[in-house]
């Protein structure tokens, strides 16, 4: 599975909370979710993830389990996510609405190109080519399918 | 041999395995996303509802009409086929699976971060997202990678007025936010005997805070005894040989009272160098200190005075709540000027029953303190009951006294 885009610079410990604020999870409108990601970061972002390859710090998702923050990212327009690591969590999120999730730790530059290959486990910043951890192949598999549900269509 | 994470799930550490969730729930929250990705794969019907349970606790009641109607959808659909139902005041899910549904060796996935609270029973308790609990639903299982265990040893006992979430938030701190990203945390030694069932789902509840996918006591004659009440005879878990990948060790009697300062769980001060802060609010309650014993000991505190700020007080339960009434615990904290709230979460994640306003600052008992979590421009800091309650009384943060 391959992919690019501009580079958008995240830091450390980015919670779920500020990804979607509490306060928008009640509906099932994804359009909402996408109007509001990561306003309580840094509202600058909001327009700048279609096309976007998000390089974050360590820890990426934690906190809670809502997958509103998966989603919102996706269709937001975000390519893929890149860090150090995961929260467990949003890291099952992120694969089972199909997400690309890649774990590697990048020097981030604003509007660099990134491009990756998740099946050769490589992704490319700034003209250099980094190796990534791979996924396990069930989670490439979830990924390929589009996400689980889509998954589950097919196998079910 | 092995780990408790091990033993239960029947691989060793770093493997995948696809396991049967003996027990897996959802609140109003994740359950209308479960239900929907549980539709959008095709599913027509639940083949066997035996081990789902559905809780309200997250808005309860209802806060708005968008919230009522994605509520009634949800209700409508656990009781039309037959999921357990916990409807609104039945209180939150971690609370309501820890009264005697989650038994030890168990298999038990939440779709909420701190459904790693039940692993106090010797069970394998952890959340996912709404789309894992979907598939859930059709295939009664999901796929774990078995984790790597640290041992946290507990030794001595807690003195003067240190309790276990003075201890919780202290191991968070110690591990960092991350510091235990995808292992579970054991909690083992001489220093857990003592340690009553409400300490330890405290203590198994901070445990997402360091990133971990479980935190586990090994059940012992004190889960015995507490499952026996609740009508359920279980045997103690042995100790076997096993590799932990990281061991730290506390001496109870070390532990003082201290603060999680915003916005960061694992930034911890001693409560007596945040001493005079002043609070707009303060908030008793959530998964991690709303039991009965929380509330006691709240009330001991309060009896008999006035508190100096807004006070929300949210039993974690229904039965949490009937037996302060019963023992006069709930008079005391009504006497003493206190708010009550509907058994659920409560103000905890900003929704509803106690948001913060632009620079307000509130003290709390919950388990996060997130940038604007409980309210855009409101500070959250996160402590013990005690100190809580000592603050209560004087509107500012205050050093607990020894009870």
């Amino acid at each position: 599975m391959q992919g690019k885009g501009r580079a958008v610079c995240v830091g450390a410990d980015i919670d779920t909370d500020l990804v979607i604020a509490g306060r928008y999870l009640r509906t099932k409108d994804h359009s909402v979710w996408v109007a509001h990601v990561f306003e309580d970061l840094d509202q600058s972002l909001t327009g700048r993830l279609n096309g976007a390859v998000i390089i974050a710090g360590k820890n990426f998702g934690c906190g809670s389990s809502r997958e509103q923050a998966a989603i919102a990212i996706r269709e937001a327009g975000v390519v893929a996510v890149v860090a150090p690591s995961f929260a467990r969590i949003f890291f099952r999120n992120a694969i089972n609405v199909g997400l690309p999730l890649i774990e590697c730790d990048l020097t981030c530059r604003d509007g660099m190109g990134i491009s990756f290959d998740l099946s050769e486990g490589w992704v490319e910043a700034g003209g250099k080519k980094f190796a990534t951890r791979p996924l396990s192949p069930k989670m490439q598999e979830i990924l390929l399918a589009g996400g689980l549900v889509s998954y589950w269509r097919t196998h079910g | 041999m092995g780990t408790l994470s091990e033993r239960i799930l029947g691989a060793s550490a770093g493997e995948y395995v696809d396991r049967v969730v003996d027990r897996a729930y959802v609140h109003d929250g994740t359950g209308v996303l479960t239900l929907e990705a549980w539709k959008s794969m095709g599913a027509k019907r639940i083949q066997d509802a035996t081990h789902l349970h559905v809780l309200f606790d997250h808005i309860v009641p209802a806060n708005n009409s968008t919230t009522a109607t994605l509520q009634h959808e949800l209700r409508e659909f656990a009781r039309g086929s037959f999921l357990h139902f916990s409807d609104i005041g039945g209180g939150i899910c971690h609370q309501i699976m820890s009264e005697g549904v989650v038994l030890p060796g168990e298999v038990v996935v939440g779709a909420d971060s701190h459904a790693c609270t039940p692993g106090a029973f010797g069970a394998f308790a952890t959340g996912v997202g709404a789309t894992d609990m979907a598939a859930i639903w059709m295939t009664g299982e999901t796929w774990f990678r078995v984790p790597e265990s640290i041992g946290i040893h507990l030794s001595g006992t807690f003195t003067g007025a240190a309790e276990a979430k003075d201890l919780a938030l202290t191991y968070v701190s110690r591990l960092g936010m991350d510091g235990a990203t995808y292992r579970a945390l054991e909690f083992i030694g001489d220093g857990t005997a003592a340690l009553p069932m409400d300490d330890r789902l405290t203590l198994c509840n901070l445990a997402v805070e360091t990133g971990a996918k479980a935190g586990m006591f090994y059940a012992d004659d004190v889960t015995v005894q507490y499952l026996k009440t609740a009508g359920h005879t279980v045997k103690p878990q042995e100790a076997e040989p096993c590799t932990y990948i990281q061991e730290i060790d506390f001496d109870l009697s070390d532990i003082v009272p201290v603060i999680a300062v915003p916005p960061r769980v694992d930034t911890i001060k001693p409560v007596h160098d945040l001493a005079g802060l002043p609070l707009d609010q303060v908030f008793v309650g959530t998964c991690t200190n709303g039991r009965y014993a929380d509330l006691a000991r709240f009330a001991r505190i309060v009896k008999g005075r006035k508190v100096a700020i807004r006070t929300i007080v949210v039993p974690a339960s229904r039965a949490v709540l009937q037996e302060a009434i019963r023992t006069g615990v709930f008079a005391d904290i009504v006497e003493a000027g206190c708010t009550i709230g509907t058994p659920g979460c409560g103000p905890c994640l900003g929704a509803h029953m106690g948001v913060l306003g632009e620079g307000e600052v509130c003290l709390s008992t919950a388990n996060r303190n997130f940038k604007n979590r409980m309210g855009v421009g409101g500070e959250i800091y996160l402590s013990s009951v005690s100190t809580a309650a000592a603050s209560a009384l004087e509107g500012e943060i205050s050093v607990p006294g020894v009870s």
